[in-house]
């Protein structure tokens, strides 16, 4: 009871902080571009800390030591991919987006190819793949609660979302801006605590219970320990096993000492297992089961070449299209700040990195049962007490679950304020008090489905959303910004086909899963696929349609890439939902340093 | 043109005197804007206004600095992928590379979660820094 303490209190402690982060934020918000992009007045290290704390989900707090502990060194490409993702977004994205004065993806779609067809097409893949991104995350919440601190699983969804919903009723993009740039350092503090002293506790201590990672051999477990599956899992046994066994195995419940020989057992959920020390530990199904595959990268063949390329095409193309980390780059004042704010992520996040790499690796040490249960999100949650089973593992636990809760509330506010940003200017009429609607609609529909749906696999879940945007919006922004031949018709078609096949793939996935793991690997990530094609049927649809090319796509681009002392940047929310005199400001601004303009 | 009243040939009709005045706010900005010469900014704002309205050499000037900015981006971003993408591929056809060992860590771990962090931002710093060379360039050009 009191670890749960600790821990309770960690999470209550970020909550307070977070509402009154929002209240400090919020106190000055009133208007629409006060909701939507923070009145374009954030700092480019303030906007590059937002960032990184909204990018940092769960899905890189508690997963990728997840990954690195199951899948071995393979899981690396996911930080890579994540990391290089704001490359990308900086080399080719990050300053012109700015410049278009744009306040969401659906607004920029529009500014630049003048068809409010099109606008509609972009606002339902916004809202895609924002709800896709916010279910996860709203399910991991109630199943971290639920592990730290025993509280039902459905409540920790609703109080996040209660909080978030809560702060952005107060000042939308206002609000959270300050709270997500706390969050980015609170999280860092929260993995680093931990990394640094549980790796001096791991290399201080050789007796500790670790065995050496390099050994050759199998993962043997090294003492008696007791563990329950909380789900349905498949199982890999390496070689012939002795253990005791209360539930469901095979379909058919067993209660007593069995022996497993090698190959693959099915338990049901809720199976107890006892394993005495020295037995090699079962993994998951599709796990590397010896230390040699787990430390080696590239052991699967051109299949595994091919899954890992895909990962990089949609990790390093996807960050681009994510409209909540999209919208953040809207809140720089110009373009050169735009570009400062990306190059600074790369540093943050290069940052962050390094310790869930770390927790992973020394996770395998401690932590094998999770690879029988399949439920390696819990590593760096559960690391602290299984190495420090004393008052100070007690503290770093309630550290890390605190950093665990920043980061779902974090990711989460960045969502929930892009959804309703593009819900009440594309679908209502875009006042402050249709965004207050649609920020109540949104986190009520989040929460509704995190509850009716089946708990998938939250890594899988991101994945998707990132193979979503790299096949439908970055082609839509890459050949906006660079090429003069885009027509709306061709970007519909390409976001049709892109988003079409990733999600036809995604379906075929599940349904494979269900019946047999027919699907061949290319259905799970599909982007290597799915990107060119995207981008060819845009290419091709626009060039057969190339009378439909807006007339002024010339002054268009001109606005795009035009530095900004020139004065080029026309503000499209403040023309839109600015009072009068922001309205004449703009124009006299626009004058001033830029050309002059007739009425027109 | 005969449309006043006879006796009264100078007095403008209201509509009339409309025109003027907006003809003459309209000639006080623009002298207001000539007045800012004194620094050479008239020729600034002719250039501007010469990309605004698109003429050919504005359309030169434009496409020459998109095309500058793409070729930096396109050649840093592919570079980044094609040694990103060779990575896996050396670990697959060259599994050597997996024995060496520095300072007790195997080579593809260090290559894999340290190195390309500080790469990423190296790249990221360089391309800020063209980027905005090739900016100031255009400004200077523009506003010479």
């Amino acid at each position: 009871m009191t670890k749960d303490l600790w821990s309770l209190t960690g999470v209550v402690v970020v909550a307070v902080v977070t509402f009154l982060l929002g209240f400090v934020g919020s106190r000055r918000a009133n208007t629409t571009p006060d909701f939507l992009v923070a009145r374009r007045a954030v700092p480019s290290t303030r906007n590059a800390a937002a960032i990184s704390g909204e990018y940092l989900s769960a899905a890189s707090f508690l997963g990728v030591a997840g990954l690195v502990l199951k899948d071995g060194i393979d899981a690396l490409w996911y930080p890579i991919g994540f990391t290089a993702g704001y490359l990308a977004l900086m080399l080719f994205v990050a300053a012109p987006l700015r410049r278009s004065g744009a306040y969401t993806l659906p607004d920029f779609a529009e500014a630049r190819l003048g068809s409010a067809g099109l606008r509609h097409v972009c606002t339902f893949f916004v809202v895609c793949i924002g709800v896709l991104y916010l279910v996860p995350q709203l399910q991991s919440a109630g199943l971290t609660l639920n592990t730290i601190t025993g509280l039902p699983a459905w409540l920790g969804g609703a109080v996040v979302t209660a909080i978030v919903v809560i702060n952005v009723l107060g000042g939308g993009m206002r609000a959270i801006t300050l709270v997500q740039a706390f969050q980015y350092w609170g999280k860092l503090f929260a993995i680093a605590a931990p990394t640094f002293i549980l790796f001096t506790v791991f290399l201080a201590g050789p007796n500790t219970g670790a065995q050496r990672i390099d050994d050759g051999g199998l993962l043997r477990f090294t003492k008696d320990i007791t563990f329950t599956t909380s789900e349905p899992v498949r199982v890999q046994v390496p070689e012939g096993m002795n253990l005791e066994v209360d539930g469901v195995v095979n379909g058919t419940a067993v209660d007593g000492m069995v022996l497993w020989n090698k190959g693959l057992y099915t338990l049901g959920a809720e199976t107890t297992l006892s394993v005495r020390a020295g037995t090699a530990v079962p993994v998951v199904d599709g796990a590397p089961n010896t230390n040699e595959s787990w430390l080696k990268p590239q052991q699967n063949g051109l299949s595994g070449l091919f899954e890992t390329y895909s990962l990089i095409f949609a990790t390093f193309l996807g960050t681009m299209g994510l409209p909540h980390v999209l919208v953040r780059f809207y809140t720089n004042p110009d373009g050169t700040a735009a570009r400062r704010t990306a190059l600074h992520v790369l540093y943050l996040l290069g940052l962050f990195y390094i310790f869930p790499t770390v927790l992973g690796v020394v996770s395998r040490q401690f932590l094998p049962q999770l690879l029988v249960t399949g439920k390696t999100d819990a590593a760096v949650l559960m690391l602290p007490n299984t190495m420090m089973p004393n008052l100070g593992g007690q503290i770093l636990g309630a550290i890390v679950a605190a950093g665990a809760f920043a980061a779902f509330l974090s990711t989460s506010s960045g969502l929930v304020v892009s959804v309703a940003g593009v819900v009440s200017t594309d679908i209502l009429p875009g006042k402050v008090r249709d965004f207050r609607w649609a920020t109540v609609l949104t986190g009520a529909v989040a929460i509704g489905l995190a509850l009716v749906l089946p708990r998938g696999d939250a890594s899988l879940t991101v994945a998707m959303s990132f193979a979503l945007a790299a096949s439908t919006f970055c082609p839509m922004l890459v050949l906006g910004i660079w090429w003069r031949g885009l027509t709306w018709v061709g970007a519909v078609c390409g976001l049709v086909a892109g988003g079409g096949l990733v999600i036809l793939s995604q379906i075929t996935t599940v349904i494979s899963s269900y019946t047999g793991h027919w699907a061949p690997s290319v259905a799970s990530q599909p982007a290597l696929v799915t990107v060119p094609v995207a981008f060819i049927t845009m290419i091709v649809v626009s060039k057969g349609t190339s009378r439909r090319r807006p007339d002024d796509v010339s002054q268009i681009l001109l606005r795009l890439h035009a530095p900004d002392p020139l004065g080029f940047i026309r503000d499209r929310d403040v023309a839109r939902f600015g009072s009068v005199e922001e309205r004449a400001r703009l124009d006299a601004k626009h004058r001033g340093a830029g050309p002059y303009r007739p009425l027109a | 043109m005969g449309s006043g009243p006879p006796g009264q040939p100078d007095q403008p009709q209201p509509g009339e005197r409309d025109a003027w005045l907006a003809v003459s706010g309209r000639k006080q900005r623009r002298r207001r804007v000539v007045l800012a010469d004194s620094k050479g900014r008239g020729r600034a704002m002719r250039t501007i206004i010469e990309l605004e309205e698109q003429t050919s050499v504005g359309e030169k000037l434009v496409r020459d600095l998109i095309n500058t900015q793409l070729r930096t981006a396109f050649l840093l971003g592919a570079g980044t992928l094609l040694v990103l993408c060779a990575m896996p591929a050396l670990f697959l056809w060259v599994p050597a590379v997996s024995e060496v060992q520095l300072a007790g860590v195997r080579l593809p771990w260090i290559m894999l979660a340290l190195l390309p962090f500080p790469a990423f931002y190296g790249i990221g710093y360089w391309f800020r820094r063209t980027a905005e060379r090739h900016e100031r360039d255009f400004v200077n050009m523009v506003d010479r």
